[in-house]
């Protein structure tokens, strides 16, 4: 790949909001729900709609929904008439995407002030329809995204001899976590046996270890360095990064995928770390299904390959371990598809700039947004940081 | 802003595309034709970014197997806009111009024949209010069209003009689906279609796919004698409904000209343009609105009135208007896309045989 020009400026989220999740959000329309995201974030970045330079757009597919192509009838109620207005979509990655696009409308010069929101409201139409429409020459999975994914998390299990039990404890963590997050969908106290008792759904998956289906979004504002340096509190952006593969090959690793450990490699590399673990102090990494976590703990660099669940198993991804993971709660306690992404990404700046309420990491200096999509084969990663990228 | 240029383009339009709905065979070749043009392969590229939609699919996800035409491993730098190509195309100069990459191949595709276009389309409206009454493409844009005729702003025969040099230019493009021009007095004895609009008013339903690859500086010069330089890029949307905006204009089409025009002298010395109005009558506002001059070459491909492939229709138009920079036809050519109902969502690309910045 093109090595490129060292032209890239400096960015910062100044804002961050979202929804509260749940089910089915009937209170309000789509152009509802991404207003109540949007109005948290500019509020937050002390911003009007009318001081907006962009707006940007991300979810995942418009069966979801059954609109095609929603920003079009969204541009009033997101203020983005008379605006550039973009619309980003790669599967479950898409808030990720979404919100590095957003950021590269600020690095490459074009804009100011941009607006990022990401939205799914799963209630307004059938998604498990719109993810069973037959292909013509694909091999139909009909087994739901846990079926498609059980066979690499039995897979995981098999290669890295993990004990059965590690995708119980991050359920439980992650569950727990949300308690202290007021946006999450499920806040629910729940323990290893809880989850241990729950149903098998797709061997090993069990009912507690998988997302719920949630309405919600999320919106950040992204600023030059000019406006992010009146913020209080920016949350620099120290690298991002987007890899893909096919969905299929004979030599795709789906447990451990190329395309997920390339993007870490340069993401590190342009965040300028060397030692993820010593150096990045929390994670919000995209965990649909619990065993996700040691998975991607390797595929992240965080751990050696057969070595995550080790992490995990010893409470170090728990709040106050050495890398907590999704102290939010993260996809495993709210997962509005499209939005995911970006709450994971937001999430990330709320650490870094001190603003995460009951759900902080202590002296979060560098944290990590993380999302993937497809079959394990679309990924997207920021690096957020409390200080201005050196580099 | 860093010196980017169009530097590579291939193409596929077809009345039918008899196979999969999915496009991914059809990229294949497009993809080889610009590693032939450009002298690169696979590795040279350093970000992929495509436009399509699900909904014209008719399923989710409709993106992804177009990565399997790029190939398998090792993984790419991609992304994908559930936009016309051209949206994708911003994407992509925008990741040149943060430095990240010096070279980009975009792509889009579509097939619009495995459904009934223009109702699939009236799923773009406001779902609570408007698609439930099913107002269909060709309807909004003949309410358009009588919008501007009842005002005095067009003619009938103006629109029949368009038509007329659309067609015959067509015949010289291979790519055209539909072509063969004729006089504005026996066009305009065809029967209504859909009041003001005859059939030929209105672009012909068509599948296809597009590839066009963008470099930045010397990247661009070792591929091309007379790269296309990109001198002003832009983009803007309104609101989509139809009640709140004046259907005669548009808005963002003028704001998308005048941001693409400012730092390059204005759009009144473009020699080519290739405007993306799928509608006759959408010529004559989007020539208004951007104030080309009035010896401004327009659509000689013959637009998308000979062809217009749904997602790829506005990636196209720069395309068509680059190789005017390539062949020397050209100094100074513009490239635009249109999306959403009756001009809601316009993008312009002007581009010039000579760099904006050094």
């Amino acid at each position: 790949m093109g090595a490129g020009s060292n032209s890239k400026r400096p960015a910062a989220v100044i804002g961050v909001g979202q929804t509260h999740h749940r089910a089915k959000r009937e209170d309000v329309s789509m152009a509802g729900l991404c207003r109540e995201a949007m109005d948290r974030a500019l509020a937050d970045a002390q911003m009007t709609l009318d001081e907006v330079d962009a707006i940007v757009v991300g979810k995942a597919p418009d069966l979801f929904e059954g609109v095609m192509m929603p920003e079009l009838y969204l541009a009033e109620a997101l203020g983005a008439a008379g605006k550039p207005l973009l619309r980003v979509h790669t599967a479950g990655s898409v808030g990720g995407s979404t919100a590095i696009v957003a950021s590269s409308l600020v690095q490459s010069g074009v804009h100011k002030k941009v607006l990022t929101v990401s939205f799914e409201k799963q209630s307004e139409s059938n998604a498990m329809w719109a993810l069973s429409v037959p292909v013509p020459f694909v091999m139909p999975v009909h087994a739901g995204a846990g079926g498609y994914f059980a066979p690499h998390v039995r897979s995981y299990i098999r290669r890295s001899g993990a004990p059965t039990h590690i995708g119980a404890i991050v359920a439980a963590k992650d569950r727990t976590n949300a308690l202290n997050n007021p946006y999450a969908h499920l806040r629910e106290k729940k323990t290893v046996d809880d989850v241990l008792a729950s149903q098998m759904l797709w061997d090993p998956i069990r009912y507690e270890e998988t997302c719920p289906s949630s309405d919600g979004a999320c919106a950040l504002v992204i600023a030059d360095e000019d406006v992010a340096r009146s913020s209080p509190n920016p949350a620099w952006i120290h690298g991002t990064v987007m890899r893909s593969e096919p969905t299929t090959a004979a030599e795709r690793d789906q447990v451990n995928p190329q395309a997920g450990r390339d993007a870490a490699a340069a993401l590190w590399k342009q965040a300028g770390i060397t030692n993820p673990i010593e150096e990045i102090d929390a994670a919000e990494v995209y965990v649909p299904f619990s065993w996700f976590e040691p998975m991607w703990l390797e595929n992240l660099g965080f751990a050696g390959e057969g070595e995550g669940w080790k992490l995990t198993e010893s409470g170090e991804t728990a709040m106050g371990g050495r890398i907590p993971f999704n102290a939010s709660g993260g996809v495993l306690s709210s997962n509005p598809i499209g939005a995911s992404g970006m709450l994971r990404f937001g999430e990330a700046a709320l650490q870094v700039r001190g603003a995460a309420g009951d759900h902080q990491v202590d002296g979060a200096r560098r944290a990590l947004g993380h999302a993937y999509g497809g079959g394990s084969q679309f990924f997207a990663m920021w690096v957020v940081g409390a200080d201005k990228p050196s580099n | 802003m860093r010196d980017v240029a169009v530097v590579g383009f291939a193409q596929r339009q077809l009345q039918d595309y008899d196979g999969s709905p999915q496009c991914a065979e059809m990229l294949v070749p497009l993809f080889a034709d610009c590693y032939e043009q450009t002298g690169w392969t696979k590795k040279d590229i350093g970000f992929w970014c495509s436009g399509s939609s699900d909904y014209l699919a008719g399923r989710s996800f409709s993106f992804v197997s177009a990565i399997d035409a790029i190939g398998v491993l090792p993984p790419v730098n991609e992304s994908h806009v559930e936009m016309d190509a051209a949206w994708a195309l911003y994407e992509a100069w925008l990741k040149i111009q943060t430095g990240e990459v010096d070279t980009a191949l975009v792509f889009g595709f579509g097939k619009a024949s495995a459904g009934v276009l223009r109702r699939t389309l009236a799923l773009q409206l406001d779902p609570y209010t408007m698609t439930p009454l099913w107002p269909d493409t060709v309807s909004i844009a003949a309410l358009q069209a009588r919008l501007g005729l009842d005002a005095g702003l067009w003619d009938e025969a103006a629109m029949a003009e368009v038509v007329n040099r659309s067609l015959t230019d067509a015949e010289k493009n291979e790519f055209a689906v539909r072509s063969g021009g004729s006089s504005v007095e026996e066009l305009l004895k065809r029967p209504m279609f859909a009041d003001p609009l005859r059939k030929h008013d209105a672009a012909p339903v068509t599948d296809g796919a597009a590839a066009i690859v963008l470099a930045a500086g010397d990247r661009a010069r070792e591929v091309r004698d007379r790269p296309a330089w990109i001198t002003g890029l832009s983009h803007f949307t309104d609101g989509l409904h139809l009640g709140t905006r004046d259907l005669t204009r548009s808005a963002s089409a003028g704001r998308a000209g005048a941001a693409a025009g400012a730092s390059a002298g204005g759009l009144t010395d473009v020699e080519v343009a290739e405007l993306h109005a799928p509608f006759s009558h959408q010529e004559l506002i989007l020539r208004a609105e951007l104030g080309l001059g009035t010896d401004a070459r327009i659509n000689p491909s013959g637009g998308a009135l000979g062809g217009n492939p749904m997602f790829t229709g506005g990636g196209i138009r720069i395309g068509e208007a680059a190789r005017r920079i390539w062949d020397g036809s050209a100094d100074k050519t513009l490239g635009h896309a249109t999306s959403g109902p009756a001009l809601q969502q316009n993008l312009v690309c002007v581009m010039s045989s000579e760099g904006a910045s050094n």
